[in-house]
């Protein structure tokens, strides 16, 4: 990729551009909750609302600009998506919402992919025509992604697959998934019998069923396969490599730099939003804000947000990470998840009796904002490894406590 | 929005110096001061090894952050960070904050004529002692002790808790009533009369304090700071929360060490226990606690200058006491229930730790303290 090295000046024009383009182009307010991740599209509605904001950004001239032209990008440098991701999140946009294919299919295409895959597959992800989803977790193998066990059984030209997976994103509205599949189960060692393909939806034999969340919504499917018999040609990285395949699509997400097409896979919710939303509430007759029990819990959370902050700046000064230099890295996603579950549990706590309402109710706060975001934050404390799994993790590989 | 702090562009930087600071730091406080040589100072009269200490001063250690026309090397009270730290984690006591804390106090609120004359002895190794203690909340209410003219010199009159490192002291700092003001008063040691310095018995044996009686100590008015009163004494607060978040934050990482160690050696039912995530998960939140309380140290370090401290100062320092007190606290407790009976004992390093998270929580105001003045900073406008 031929990609302009970008000065300075040129980043803050084009900043400036970028921030134009957003305040007219900013979709308004639908008059219904949009998802504040990826995992939460749970209806027709939001779906429609979500691929007409994407395809807007996209022909607009910001989404994977960093990508080659010939696949709809603008073959630009990196650090410009860089710029654009920032001021969707200053412009509190609503979410890009097929980030499957933004952030996981679409990178490993262009680095793994034939020309006839790029062809294929990388207009549609941008463009959002083509939903992608993920079929890594069985209900079997929640966090143990090798142990994953459904089969794909070479047939002629196609695999023939049995099995299931589960929270499937968007399962029920993808036209592909990202798949692990099992085609050697005799291999010495687990990870080496599993091979990764660029399956099909739309093919018989493949059922995808909704699922009821806390939240009573959905976003999620189980999806089943049976005798679903999809083309050989769909396979990626050549049979057996599944593991690595799919360690190297994990690469992807951390943004536009490591190769995600960028935008925004959730709108960020930040301390100062929760203080605002609850500024008006009273304890005592007194305003929240100047109760102290309310008060204390308030700058327990201002102060983990701002260390999450300096762990990030922190990870990049090798000096001061001598001790044990994995800490940091491997303990973020762990600190992240539960600390944004526990400043939602906050805010439902400290709305007093309203906390005890629900989205639909008249009077409830921020039309349940707190409450839905409290329930579908359980998908980063359980989802991509759970706490509990993290936090073995980090004692193993960083304290190096012996395995469980 | 009224969160005036926490949204300013954060700071986090590690100078060259500090690098080199923090490097032999760790490797003189680990060979002067392991795990044999801090047990026999529990019972030693000053609490720390004056030859110790006076290499610590001959490596400049307590001129790091005062200015070279004062004999110091003129980095920054950040640089500091990285020893006290070191020392922290080699449980290694000495009067190494009380004396900075006092250079700091004459840096900041001293006459031109007392800095030339006490700072360079404070840097070649005089220990000077902070007795600025009004109440057990460190709150910032009453000073009792006074300071009357006889027309020519001060006379004291008045007693002082909790002075840290009062036997060793050559020098203090006392905030003293003269005139109806509270003021800085500079007292030598030789001015105290006979047996005014009673010590402690502490809950961590490896420090040293005092109650100490000023009364009838006569000293000159020009021992008096002309600085102000309350924005010195809140900076050294501060820097002294800063300091104590440091030896904290030391401190925990050690004694996490040592039960993490214990862990990886212990079987019980025939398997090591460090294996039961009933025990591994908590010193994974340890180690996470621990983690913030290091990231809060060095932002701190990283904001302070030698001016008043700002608004974003004072919130950095304040953080760092709440999370590293919170840390060791919560390291020490967990070191003694999880050496199981070994634990309970005197002869395990676990009681080291804890006794040591008692003291440490409370010094320059324990975590609750501080999260109730950082809601004033974050939440009022």
């Amino acid at each position: 990729m031929q990609a302009e090295k970008p000065d300075p000046a040129a980043l803050g024009e084009f900043r400036g551009e970028v921030s134009a383009w957003l305040a007219d182009n900013k979709p308004q307010d639908p008059g219904f909750l949009l998802p504040q991740t990826f995992m939460e599209v749970g209806s027709e509605q939001q779906l429609d609302f979500l691929r007409e904001w994407q395809y807007k950004l996209w022909s607009g001239g910001y989404l994977g600009v960093h990508w080659p032209e010939e696949y709809g990008g603008r073959g630009m440098d990196p650090t410009f998506q860089g710029v654009i991701d920032s001021e969707l999140r200053r412009h509190h946009t609503p979410i890009t919402f097929n980030v499957i294919g933004l952030g996981w299919a679409g990178p490993l295409i262009l680095d793994i992919g034939t020309p006839e895959d790029k062809a294929k597959y990388i207009k549609g992800i941008l463009s959002g025509e083509d939903i992608w989803c993920q079929g890594f977790s069985e209900p079997d193998n929640g966090s143990d992604l090798g142990n994953a066990q459904m089969r794909a059984v070479r047939d002629g030209d196609e695999y023939v697959v049995n099995g299931t997976k589960i929270w499937t994103t968007m399962g029920n509205y993808a036209k592909y998934m990202i798949l692990l599949a099992r085609t050697n189960p005799e291999a010495e060692r687990k990870y080496d019998g599993l091979s990764f393909f660029l399956s099909p939806m739309d093919v018989e034999g493949i059922e995808a069923r909704p699922i009821r969340k806390i939240t009573g919504e959905y976003g999620f499917t189980e999806t089943f396969f049976t005798d679903a018999r999809i083309p050989a040609s769909c396979l990626i990285g050549g049979e057996g490599r599944g593991w690595s395949v799919a360690m190297q699509t994990l690469q992807y997400e951390r943004g536009a730099a490591a190769g995600s097409a960028g935008g925004q896979s959730q709108v960020r919710v930040v301390i100062d939003d929760m203080i605002d939303a609850i500024r008006g509430l009273k304890r005592d007759g007194e305003p929240v804000l100047s109760d102290p029990f309310a008060r204390d819990e308030l700058v327990k959370l201002i102060m983990e947000e701002k260390s999450l902050a300096l762990a990030d700046r922190r990870s990049r000064i090798s000096g001061l990470c001598s001790d044990y230099p994995m800490s940091l890295p491997l303990s973020y996603k762990l600190r992240v998840s539960e600390y944004q579950r526990r400043m939602r549990q906050v805010a439902v706590e400290l709305q007093g009796s309203l906390g005890g309402l629900y989205v639909g109710d008249d009077e409830v706060p921020a039309g349940g904002f707190w409450q839905r975001a409290y329930f579908n934050n359980f998908a980063t404390t359980i989802g991509g490894g759970t706490s509990q799994i993290q936090s073995n993790i980090i004692a193993e590989q960083v304290l190096g406590l012996p395995k469980s | 929005m009224s969160m005036k702090e926490h949204n300013q562009p954060l700071q986090l930087n590690f100078s060259e110096e500090q690098g080199m600071l923090l490097d032999s730091a760790r490797e003189f406080c680990r060979s002067r001061s392991d795990i044999f040589a801090v047990r026999a100072l529990l019972e030693h009269e000053l609490g720390y090894n004056e030859s110790v200490w006076q290499e610590m001063a001959d490596l400049g250690w307590l001129g790091v952050a005062v200015p070279e026309q004062y004999g110091g090397a003129e980095l920054g009270i950040g640089s500091a960070v990285p020893i006290v730290e070191c020392m922290g984690k080699a449980l290694l006591s000495t009067p190494y904050i009380s004396s900075t804390l006092v250079s700091q106090a004459l840096l900041r609120g001293g006459s031109q004529g007392q800095k030339e004359t006490f700072v360079p002895t404070i840097v070649e190794g005089t220990v000077a002692a902070l007795a600025t203690l009004e109440n057990e909340d460190w709150g910032d209410e009453g000073v009792t002790v006074t300071a009357s003219s006889d027309g020519s010199d001060l006379i004291l009159s008045g007693i002082k808790t909790q002075v840290s490192d009062a036997a060793a002291a050559q020098l203090f700092l006392v905030s003293v009533l003269a005139e109806g003001q509270q003021q800085l008063l500079l007292v030598p040691a030789s001015a105290l009369s006979d047996n005014a310095i009673r010590p402690d018995t502490l809950i961590d044996e490896t420090r040293r304090s005092a109650r100490v009686d000023f009364t009838g100590a006569r000293v000159s008015q020009e021992n008096l700071l002309p600085g102000d009163f309350a924005t010195v004494m809140r900076d050294i607060r501060l820097l002294g929360a800063l300091l104590m978040a440091s030896e904290s934050t030391g401190s925990a990482a050690a004694c996490m060490d040592v039960t993490v160690e214990y862990l990886k050696t212990r079987k019980q039912f025939g398997r090591l226990i460090g294996s039961y995530q009933a025990l591994k998960h908590p010193m994974v939140d340890i180690l996470c606690a621990i983690d913030s309380a290091k990231s809060f140290i060095y932002h701190a370090a990283s904001v302070l200058g030698e001016n008043a401290l700002d608004e974003t100062a004072e919130a950095a320092c304040r953080m760092a006491k709440a999370q590293s007190v919170d840390a060791l606290k919560f390291a020490g407790d967990r070191a003694v229930q999880f050496h199981g009976g070994m634990g309970f004992t005197y002869e395990c390093d676990a009681q080291l730790y804890i006794r040591r998270a008692q003291w440490s929580q409370q010094a320059f105001g324990d975590a609750a303290h501080h999260r109730k003045r950082l809601a004033v900073l974050l939440l009022d406008s």
